[in-house]
């Protein structure tokens, strides 16, 4: 029978096969933790005097509370909260007393969960990893299983490596053609969000595929697989191709030598099956693909740049017009912007600084808007510096930060105001989610920094004809 | 952790008519920095409750109300989307709710919910347009029959997941139940060496 790429992941993960009694028990590769939703866990190792079971497939790291903010004279790290210190001090302490290997603060490896993960080479095709963080499906990216799990399963996996699963329903989401310029991953994953609905892929697991997603940079599939909970898919994957072979090779986690030539004959092996069968399939011709904004307060709430906000229908919709002081028919890009955020796991690596950074050079931010700059992990930060990425967003007035969640979800500290609207380049534009009562209008990285330019909501494609004329 | 069982609930309705309530309406990312799972209940839907300096909002859905008089939660579709923080579950069951329906709840949260003693349970269209209209009405959850029984006396059947039903009614340690396959898993990584 033919298989699909999900098939394949999960047969090989099978400790026991799952009944109409009980969930399959599936073996994973690879638990990477964090501050946020590691400590009850632990005290529920603690409470029972269990031990973690494989450190060695555990890696840690300080993301969600941290400040983005540098150290005072006295070396201080200006945490929001005694709270957010104590979190911090917790994993830190928990990693210590378990074995488990941690890029805290201050090491060079420290970043965002979900970016440190593939930039370490932790992150292989064909593994299960898991995380206490629903955009986890970032790893997906490489063709991998990759979901994000509750605090009582971040205990299960501590204790016994394994977690009690049911198997997805496939999808396959197709994009046909190719991107014009100045269009990218995340405007693909709004687009497909759009299309689909933010439960639209409810208990399925969501292949990437056809020519658009083969195009893509290992980044650029990342942001995709990464905003597949956006519609509601707990799973994100694209087939591992040379493309992943050439990022993954060489990364400290690596395989290295005859293991690297043996793992990459394997990993040639995990891609559908021709004729494999999907539950739904799903086309979108990439061709059509504008640069794409949001306009409400779910992420399927989404249109191109040049459109207006469309009549609400329900009284849902109607509620977020409200609370996004959005009329219908309002122009988008007649919507002032107050402050501009790049960063987080969906757009914070490289390739989407050089995006943001290839508008705002020789530019500058427009009076009145603030935007930070935060990049997704150290190795990021460097790399950004090294090419001088950090004076561009400096001269154009817009902050340059330490590595972390931030405003992506504003619990160290970094948050709008109330009434903001924030152009964000993260991945939920919930109520709030920004600081209470910031608007959050989600887009790209080119987007986010031509509207911080023009001080309203902005077509990336208009700076990038300027500089082809 | 071993949750207390589940069996059957008779309670009145509470019903917030609202589509893709998120995880960060349930409990916002602020209060996250917790290093504990219980007494959250005062997080729950905070920013639809209280303003900048905790004082209650007049347009707090939830009032004055008496948890313990309306421990199910109707809520619109898509019930529980965005994060895996299971702090969303730990502060509906603090704040005092032991079942939540909707038309569809997210895969995680569902989850989540199911592990801490929170029923959610999905039903049809019809069903739930009939629970959106007619909130503060009577309903009984029948876990071990999956019968929900209407204001109404109509009896509706749902499903729910048959590991985590069996561990609600019975109060199931599901870790322990892991723990308990310590043989297979070991047997699992020797093959794969
Ligand atoms: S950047 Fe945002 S979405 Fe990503 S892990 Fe951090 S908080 Fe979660």
């Amino acid at each position: 029978m033919p298989e699909t790429l999900l098939d394949k992941l999960w047969t090989r993960h099978l400790v026991q096969a799952e009944s109409t009694e009980a969930p399959a028990i599936l073996f994973i590769d690879l638990h990477l933790i964090h501050e946020v939703t590691s400590p009850q866990a632990f005290d529920v190792l603690a409470s029972r005097d269990l031990a973690v079971r494989r450190p060695d497939l555990t890696f840690g790291t300080l993301d969600h509370s941290t400040p983005t903010l540098p150290a005072n004279e006295t070396g201080r790290l200006p945490y929001v909260t005694p709270e957010a210190e104590e979190q911090v001090n917790k994993l830190i302490s928990n990693c210590a007393k378990y074995g488990i290997e941690l890029a805290g603060m201050g090491d060079a490896r420290r970043g965002i969960v979900h970016v440190i993960g593939p930039e370490l080479g932790l992150t292989q095709p064909g593994k299960t990893i898991v995380c206490g963080d629903s955009h986890t499906s970032t790893h997906g990216a490489f063709g991998a299983l990759a979901f994000g799990i509750g605090t009582t399963e971040v205990g299960h996996v501590l204790a016994t490596q394994c977690l009690l699963q049911r198997k997805p329903k496939a999808m396959r989401v197709r994009f046909s053609g190719a991107l014009g310029p100045g269009v990218g991953a995340k405007d693909m994953a709004l687009a497909v969000i759009a299309e689909i609905g933010a439960d639209g892929g409810q208990g399925y697991a969501i292949e990437f595929a056809g020519p658009a997603v083969e195009a893509l940079s290992m980044e650029g599939r990342m942001t995709l697989c990464n905003m597949s909970i956006e519609a509601g898919a707990r799973f994100g994957m694209v087939a591992p191709d040379e493309t992943t072979f050439d990022w993954v090779k060489g990364r400290p986690h690596a395989p290295s030598g005859d293991a690297w030539d043996a793992a990459v004959a394997d990993w040639r092996t995990l891609t559908s099956d021709a004729g494999a069968h999907f539950d739904r399939e799903v086309t979108i011709d990439a061709s059509r693909i504008q640069p794409m904004v949001t306009y409400g307060v779910s992420p399927d709430a989404a249109a191109p740049v040049g459109a207006s906000v469309p009549a609400a229908t329900t009284k849902s919709a109607e509620a977020a017009r409200a609370y996004m002081r959005m009329a219908d028919d309002t122009a988008l890009q007649d919507v002032r912007v107050n402050r501009v955020f790049v960063g987080s796991c969906t757009n914070s690596r490289i390739s989407d600084l050089r995006a943001a950074a290839d508008i705002l050079r020789g530019r500058k931010v427009a009076d009145g808007v603030v935007m930070l700059v935060v990049p997704g992990s150290e190795a990021v930060r460097k790399q950004a510096e090294d090419e001088g990425l950090d004076a561009v967003f400096i001269a154009a007035g817009a902050e340059w930060r330490e590595p972390g969640c931030s405003m992506c979800i504003a619990m160290n500290g970094d948050a709008g105001a109330p009434g903001d609207l924030v152009v964000s380049t993260s991945n939920r534009n919930f109520m709030g989610r920004q600081g209470k009562g910031v608007r959050t209008v989600l887009a790209s990285p080119a987007t986010a920094a031509a509207s911080a330019v023009v001080g309203r909501i902005a077509d990336p494609r208009d700076f990038i004809q300027q500089e082809a004329v | 952790m071993a949750v207390e069982p589940f069996r059957t609930l008779t309670a009145k309705t509470k019903v917030i008519a609202v589509d893709n309530v998120d995880t960060d309406q349930i409990i916002p990312a602020r209060f996250l920095t917790t290093t504990a799972s219980d007494g959250l209940g005062r997080c729950a839907f905070h920013d639809w409750r209280f303003d900048e300096g905790g004082t209650r909002l007049p347009t707090d859905p939830f009032g004055a109300d008496d948890m313990a008089d309306t421990p199910i939660l109707v809520a619109g579709a898509n019930f529980g989307c965005g994060s895996s923080r299971e702090h969303a579950p730990w502060a509906l069951r603090d704040f005092g709710f032991r079942a939540v329906i909707s038309s569809d709840i997210a895969d995680i949260f569902k989850s989540n919910a199911l592990k801490n003693g929170l029923l959610a349970v999905e039903v049809g269209q019809d069903v739930h347009a009939h629970l959106l209209q007619n909130g503060g009405c009577t309903l009984t959850l029948d876990l071990e029959q999956r019968v929900l029984t209407l204001d109404t006396g109509e009896r509706i059947a749902f499903e729910v997941e048959a590991f985590a039903r069996r561990c609600l009614l019975d109060g199931v340690d599901t870790l322990g139940y892991l723990l308990g396959q310590q043989e297979a898993i070991r047997a699992y990584e020797e093959a794969r060496q």
